[in-house]
């Protein structure tokens, strides 16, 4: 059962535009607020996401950081209790609406998790999952193939593609994971710490595709490795765990500027270390 | 106690070892420009001798600066104060070495008369060492619009060095028994110029440290005046003498 309530607001009242009357986000949220039953989970964000970047999120444990990536897909409403007010708005339509379906949006904005969880089906069916489940009519030898390239998996797998994806070693299970989200096409990719169960060097590889998917896609990435988030992002979105026991947002801004001039004491006390 | 105590410590050792660092090397610039004006060659070896210790302690700067930032991963105002701290060592080394230069010039210099009474080259000192002690006064409490002061006041330093070497000069013209004395007070008059400008690169530094930003060499700052630009060839009022 949802329990999500909505206080969806038209796109037009809660976008931004610049001077020459358009915005140039891709994803935004307005007075954004979350609950979980009673605990207050985020309160009043407000953020805008650049297309075909990388935006970082960063933040002491219980700030929120993860249930704010999970707002951009509707995940959260797939728990009982959530309930959020205010607008999360992709491509100018606030994907709160009561009009707009919540698979839709997940196919296009994409999700990668903390710890790796291919199907337990064989790589190809991995990644075809998705399309097959969109019900895609075309080449699904080559929608694979596309998905495993652009996760840059395809070398290591190719001559295997029938192998079960669970015998795949973590880092590669973590890029099986990337190639079935991109399969469906996603314009955004959420990823939710999708180093943090994985040794350096895969940790590196994923950098690595992450920087090369930057040229296509959107990305949101949550990490509470903060070198991570300075290698990787464009943007830093620094949130902390304000009076009201509800995460703020405390600083968005460019990430080379976040990480040698914060503007919020805040910020430099989180990733100076001397808090949280 | 804050949460990283043996950090805080390293941090708080690199400041101590800049400012320490720094009043050797101020030391070692008053005690050359001494040396000078005394005909002191002892006092003068003492500085060439010593010179090697302000070489060493900024190594020893350099290396614990790299030690943090691999082991640490320092960030913000942390990453921002061990990057100027290098630069800083840095600027200050050389300036131990200017002072060291002036020192082997009064120890070349030995029994010769003096080619006159120096006026000017004291002068520069004094200014120079007063825009390292500021420069490093600014570090230590990290006071921006000091450090900009530092910078203008290298354009007196500047101007003072023109005006030493046009005198220097005509004493050359004069008389070519003079040449070799007078080139030796050029060499005393241009490290002292380099010395102010090495201050005013470490007020650039604290500007950066405190802001975030590097000013821009040709920047000048809205609070203090622009000198008038000195034409070279108009003879100067005042004292010229080196």
């Amino acid at each position: 059962m949802i329990n999500l309530r909505i206080d969806a607001q038209t796109t037009d009242a809660v976008a931004t535009p610049s001077q020459n009357g358009q915005t140039d986000a891709i994803l935004m949220t307005r007075s954004l607020n979350f609950w979980y039953g009673s605990a207050y989970v985020l309160e009043d964000v407000n953020c805008d996401v650049r297309p075909r970047e990388v935006t970082a999120i960063i933040g002491p444990s219980g700030c929120g950081k993860s249930t704010f990536l999970r707002c951009f897909n509707r995940m959260n409403e797939l728990i009982p209790t959530a309930r959020l007010e205010g607008s999360v708005v992709f491509r100018n339509r606030d994907i709160y609406d009561r009009s707009v379906d919540p698979v839709e949006v997940r196919r296009q904005v994409g999700m990668v998790f903390q710890k790796p969880n291919p199907f337990p089906k064989s790589i190809y069916d991995n990644v075809a999952y998705g399309p097959r489940v969109n019900g895609y009519k075309g080449d699904m030898d080559e929608v694979v193939e596309t998905s495993l390239k652009r996760a840059a998996l395809w070398d290591e797998v190719k001559d295997d593609l029938k192998k079960s994806g669970l015998a795949l070693s973590g880092g590669q299970q973590q890029r099986l994971c990337i190639a079935r989200a991109l399969a469906v096409q996603p314009d955004v990719l959420l990823m939710d710490e999708p180093c943090s169960a994985l040794d350096p060097i895969a940790t590196t590889r994923i950098e690595d595709l992450i920087r090369e998917l930057r040229e296509q896609l959107t990305i949101i990435i949550v990490t509470h490795n903060m070198q991570q988030a300075a290698r990787i992002s464009d943007r830093t979105a620094f949130f902390t765990v304000a009076e009201s026991g509800a995460g703020v947002l405390v600083e968005f801004n460019d990430t080379q500027k976040l990480f040698t001039t914060p503007t919020d004491p805040r910020t430099e006390a989180y990733i100076t270390g001397r808090f949280g | 106690m804050s949460p990283r105590t043996e950090y805080e410590n390293q941090l708080q050792q690199v400041h101590d070892e800049l400012l320490l660092i720094g009043s050797m090397v101020e030391k070692a610039i008053k005690r050359s420009i001494e040396s000078l004006r005394t005909r002191d060659v002892e006092l003068a070896q003492r500085i060439v001798d010593e010179d090697d210790e302000i070489d060493d302690r900024y190594l020893a700067l350099e290396e614990l600066c790299i030690d943090i930032i691999a082991r640490q991963q320092p960030m913000a105002s942390d990453l921002r104060a061990l990057i100027t701290g290098m630069q800083v060592g840095s600027e200050l080394e050389r300036m131990g070495d200017y002072a060291e230069g002036i020192a082997k010039i009064s120890i070349r210099m030995g029994d010769e008369p003096p080619l006159k009474p120096l006026i000017d080259i004291p002068r520069m000192a004094d200014i120079s060492i007063g825009m390292l002690r500021d420069s490093l006064t600014a570090l230590n409490e990290r006071d921006a619009a000091l450090a900009r002061r530092v910078w203008h006041t290298d354009d007196e330093v500047d101007q003072l060095n023109d005006q030493v070497y046009r005198e220097l000069l005509t004493y050359m013209f004069e008389d070519p028994r003079n040449i070799q004395r007078a080139t030796w007070l050029t060499w005393v008059s241009h490290n002292l110029e380099r010395i102010g400008d090495r201050a005013t690169n470490i007020a650039e530094r604290v500007i950066y440290l405190t802001t975030g930003q590097t000013p821009a060499p040709d920047e000048r700052w809205p609070d203090v005046g622009d000198p008038t630009p000195q034409d070279p060839t108009t003879p100067t009022n005042g004292s010229t003498s080196p």
